[in-house]
């Protein structure tokens, strides 16, 4: 009941929160010295890419480990990382899409084998694999257990991916407001257009993954029925024969 | 009345034990694979053709094949790595192979570091194989064997600990064939990257870094051996 009451405030919020950054990011900030209009894609690009990488593999990643601590193991949490990946591969898709159109006009090419870019596609393979080892036919536990080490292992390699990338090439800039001397490189209503998108976005994500949570649970609440009423049947016939 | 035994006496003949049972493993599948010679007649000839493929796609180019040799060479063991993993999951696949391990009492964690261990000595010898095709066909010659000797073994323990751990993740052999490549590919793909830095090292290209990429070698062959031997246990009892 809670539940349901906070997916449906949460929802609508997340909805008008968005409609005000794309409000303040498309009519109210000023485009940019350098790159014009195209700066606008700051209000979506780096709050897609803040979801992808860090909430969603880390809400994964947490999940995935509660399932596996014997004293906390329940499928709710299976089903919660699942959510958090099938709807954080989204996230990376238009991550790696907005980026693409972003750098078409400012590097002058669609895609370019930096850093970022290259350990960002990289991860949203790895997302697709674990969407892939899900779809594996197995008892349920054997599934979630798996799941579950795939996405911490997953999780483990993201430091790896990231450095080795990182020592590889780059190209791509870095933190605009959390760089290493704390002082925003952005104008005041831009940085709070920025803020508001980053909100926005992670109330989106969390929508998202409460339907998708919703979807899941109702599906294997409705094979159980299927089963107990397929069972009854059964036991129906055994009688009448 | 049992006499108690400290947890450090625990500990080293958990170890103990464990590499026994590693030993077992290792003999045992490095015999299967001399007696069967898979590995000699499907993945070594797969390797050696992704080189031919890799020259034909390149074109005939004496310094383009030189400064390619590292990423393909490396390329070609990456692919062949996961049909060895494949080979080698495919032993311990059949229920009565995880029935005979049980009844045996062999530690989970001997046992992938065994399979581990044999995987990594055929990845070495075809390592060592595709060397010669490298440097014939690429036209590449040997400047540090300091660099070279390290940026072969080290991967190799590496792809190892994660083929067999990935394949173990990945169920049985109907899905494993095609599941293990997505699982594993991205995962190994900073091995793809450091390898052929460290080895472009040993061919004489200046690589300031070298020394780096083998740390990264290193430290991604231990994590996963640590990995393996944590994990190993419970994926198989799933």
């Amino acid at each position: 009941m809670m539940r349901t009451t906070l997916r449906k405030s949460i929802g609508p919020l997340a909805a008008v929160l968005v409609a005000v950054t794309v409000w303040l990011g498309l009519v109210v900030t000023p485009p940019d010295r350098d790159q014009g209009d195209y700066v606008r894609l700051v209000y979506l690009h780096p709050a897609l890419a803040w979801v992808a990488l860090y909430v969603a593999f880390g809400m994964s990643a947490v999940c995935s480990l509660l399932y596996l601590w014997k004293r906390t193991r329940s499928l709710r949490f299976d089903r919660l990382a699942a959510s958090a990946v099938e709807v954080g591969v989204v996230y990376t898709l238009l991550t790696l899409l907005t980026g693409s159109i972003w750098g078409r006009p400012t590097w002058g090419v669609w895609w370019t084998w930096d850093a970022r870019l290259t350990s960002t596609a990289v991860l949203a393979v790895l997302l697709l694999g674990y969407l892939a080892l899900r779809r594996v036919p197995a008892e349920a536990h054997i599934r979630a257990r798996r799941s579950a080490v795939f996405a911490l292992l997953a999780a483990i390699n993201v430091p790896i991916i990231h450095f080795s990338v990182i020592w590889w090439q780059t190209l791509h800039q870095g933190a605009t407001v959390l760089n290493p001397n704390l002082s925003p490189m952005i104008h005041g209503l831009m940085a709070w257009t920025l803020l508001l998108s980053f909100v926005a976005f992670t109330l989106l994500f969390a929508w998202m993954v409460m339907v998708r949570y919703e979807i899941e649970t109702r599906r294997v609440d409705e094979d159980e029925v299927g089963m107990a009423a397929a069972i009854a049947d059964r036991q129906a016939e055994g009688i009448h024969s | 009345m049992g006499e108690q035994c400290s947890p450090w006496f625990q500990v080293v003949e958990w170890v103990v034990v464990m590499w026994r049972d590693a030993l077992l493993i290792a003999r045992r599948d490095l015999t299967i694979e001399l007696r069967s010679k898979v590995g000699i007649w499907q993945i070594l000839p797969f390797g050696l053709m992704a080189l031919f493929l890799f020259a034909f796609a390149l074109g005939p180019q004496t310094e383009l094949l030189r400064t390619a040799a590292p990423g393909l060479f490396w390329l070609a063991v990456l692919f062949s790595s996961i049909l060895a993993a494949q080979r080698s999951l495919n032993i311990e696949g059949s229920a009565a192979t995880r029935e005979a391990n049980r009844l045996l009492g062999l530690d989970p964690a001997g046992v992938f570091l065994g399979k581990a261990a044999a995987m990594a000595v055929e990845l070495l010898v075809l390592e060592v194989v595709l060397l010669v095709g490298v440097m014939l066909l690429f036209h590449v010659t040997i400047a540090s064997w300091l660099f070279v000797v390290p940026a072969l073994v080290l991967p190799g323990l590496g792809l190892s600990a994660a083929g067999v751990l990935y394949g173990s993740l990945a169920g049985g052999a109907s899905t494993r064939s095609t599941l293990l490549p997505i699982l594993v590919l991205p995962v190994e793909a900073p091995v793809l990257i450091a390898a052929s830095k460290s080895l472009s090292r040993g061919f004489g290209a200046v690589t300031p870094d070298a020394g780096r990429w083998l740390v990264v070698l290193a430290i991604f062959a231990v994590v996963y051996s640590v990995l393996g031997v944590a994990l190993y246990g419970p994926l198989e009892e799933s």
